[in-house]
């Protein structure tokens, strides 16, 4: 049943992707809702996590900071400039 | 010696060894995808118009194949709990579904979606010279629309000792639709179905273009990120296909006598890294097919 909701959703997503949000920022985000909501589907009930003990979550909390912070640091060289010699 | 923990729960952590392992090891998955996702996400904000392609990858195909990808995690989790209620023959067939789901995706992906690129050819039109390919480029048309502007003409490329060849100076190419008639207002969106190269050649001069190649990683920065994203994705699909046979096999028919709890704890955890490969794609299915 779950699975027949993330089939139904990735349908969504398909035909979502061709309605014009206005800019191409607002598709790409609404995109991304989606997709994140059908990950949240797989990580929650296939992946039991609705039903896990607190040291995964625990694990989890970390992984999503480190993340960010990978993100971060490539976004620091956003500004810089290729050097032509 | 027996190894510990396998089905009983450790008591600092409260659950058996190997969900805490996956968990962390799927942390540091997640780590090695984020990377590759923020160079993507980095990339595509750095391109400059026009030089950032959309509609180069067939969307019914990659449908079909998220599809084969969701279904195989609904067959993984049916096969542990089968499993969990002491059902093997059950087992058994939910795990070949798994399995056969992995491998349809890989075929069709490595058969058929990547050498489909390898084969196309895209020629980067040097600026000063864009004004010359305009019958091809329909650089006004786009102008007016507010659409980015066109740089490259891309088509299945017919002389292709041209690439390797200095002394041939031109690069026939069978045209794809959206360059053979640029100015269509049906070819402002990428075709839902995929469209074959047309039959109209166009001879474009070596001098006037900046670079061209097959649609290679070292096309451009969009299939360099695609083709490491997917072929890293791919790769681990194939990891997890290879671990399910192992389970599918007779041997595991020896675990499942002696401990079938065991069995099913690493079926658990195989299950985990499926989900979470399923995961990936999910994500990476909308970020280069659809947008």
């Amino acid at each position: 049943m779950v699975g027949a909701t993330l089939l139904a959703f990735t349908a969504i997503t398909v035909a979502l992707s061709y309605v014009n949000f206005g800019a191409p920022k607002a598709n790409i985000a609404v995109a991304m809702l989606v997709a994140t909501f059908k990950a949240g589907l797989v990580a929650a009930i296939f992946m039991h996590l609705a039903a896990e003990k607190r040291l995964i979550y625990r694990i989890l909390i970390f992984t999503g900071f480190f993340v960010l912070g990978l993100f971060w640091l490539i976004f620091l060289a956003w500004y810089d400039y290729p050097v032509a010699h | 010696m027996e190894i510990p923990y396998t089905v009983s729960t450790r008591p600092d952590t409260g659950l058996w060894n190997a969900k805490v392992g996956i968990w962390l090891f799927l942390a540091s998955e997640v780590m090695l995808f984020g990377g590759l996702f923020s160079a993507y996400i980095f990339l595509r904000l750095d391109a400059p118009p026009g030089m950032w392609p959309h509609g180069l990858l067939n969307v019914p195909v990659g449908t079909m194949n998220t599809a084969i990808l969701i279904l195989s995690s609904v067959t993984v989790v049916l096969a542990w709990a089968a499993l969990k209620m002491r059902k093997y023959r059950a087992y058994w067939w939910y795990m070949l579904a798994t399995i056969l789901c992995g491998v349809i995706f890989l075929t069709v992906k490595l058969v058929y979606e990547w050498p489909q690129k390898f084969d196309h050819f895209g020629a980067y039109i040097k600026p000063d010279a864009l004004a010359k390919y305009e019958q091809y480029l329909g650089n006004e048309h786009a102008a007016a629309k507010g659409l980015p502007p066109r740089l490259e003409i891309t088509g299945h490329l017919h002389n292709r000792t041209a690439l390797n060849d200095p002394n041939i100076k031109d690069y026939e190419v069978a045209l794809d639709p959206v360059n053979a008639d640029p100015t269509n207002p049906a070819m402002d969106r990428p075709h839902f179905f995929y469209v074959p190269p047309t039959h109209k050649l166009a001879t474009i001069a070596k001098d006037d273009v900046e670079r061209a190649t097959m649609f290679l990683p070292t096309h451009s920065a969009y299939f360099a990120s695609y083709f490491t994203i997917t072929g890293l994705h791919g790769m681990h699909v194939l990891g997890g296909v290879l671990v399910f046979i192992y389970m599918w096999l007779p041997v595991s028919k020896k675990l499942y006598q002696r401990n079938p709890e065991h069995l099913a704890n690493r079926v658990e955890v195989c299950g985990l890294f499926w989900h979470f490969v399923d995961l990936v794609w999910i994500f990476v299915f909308p970020l280069f097919y659809l947008l």
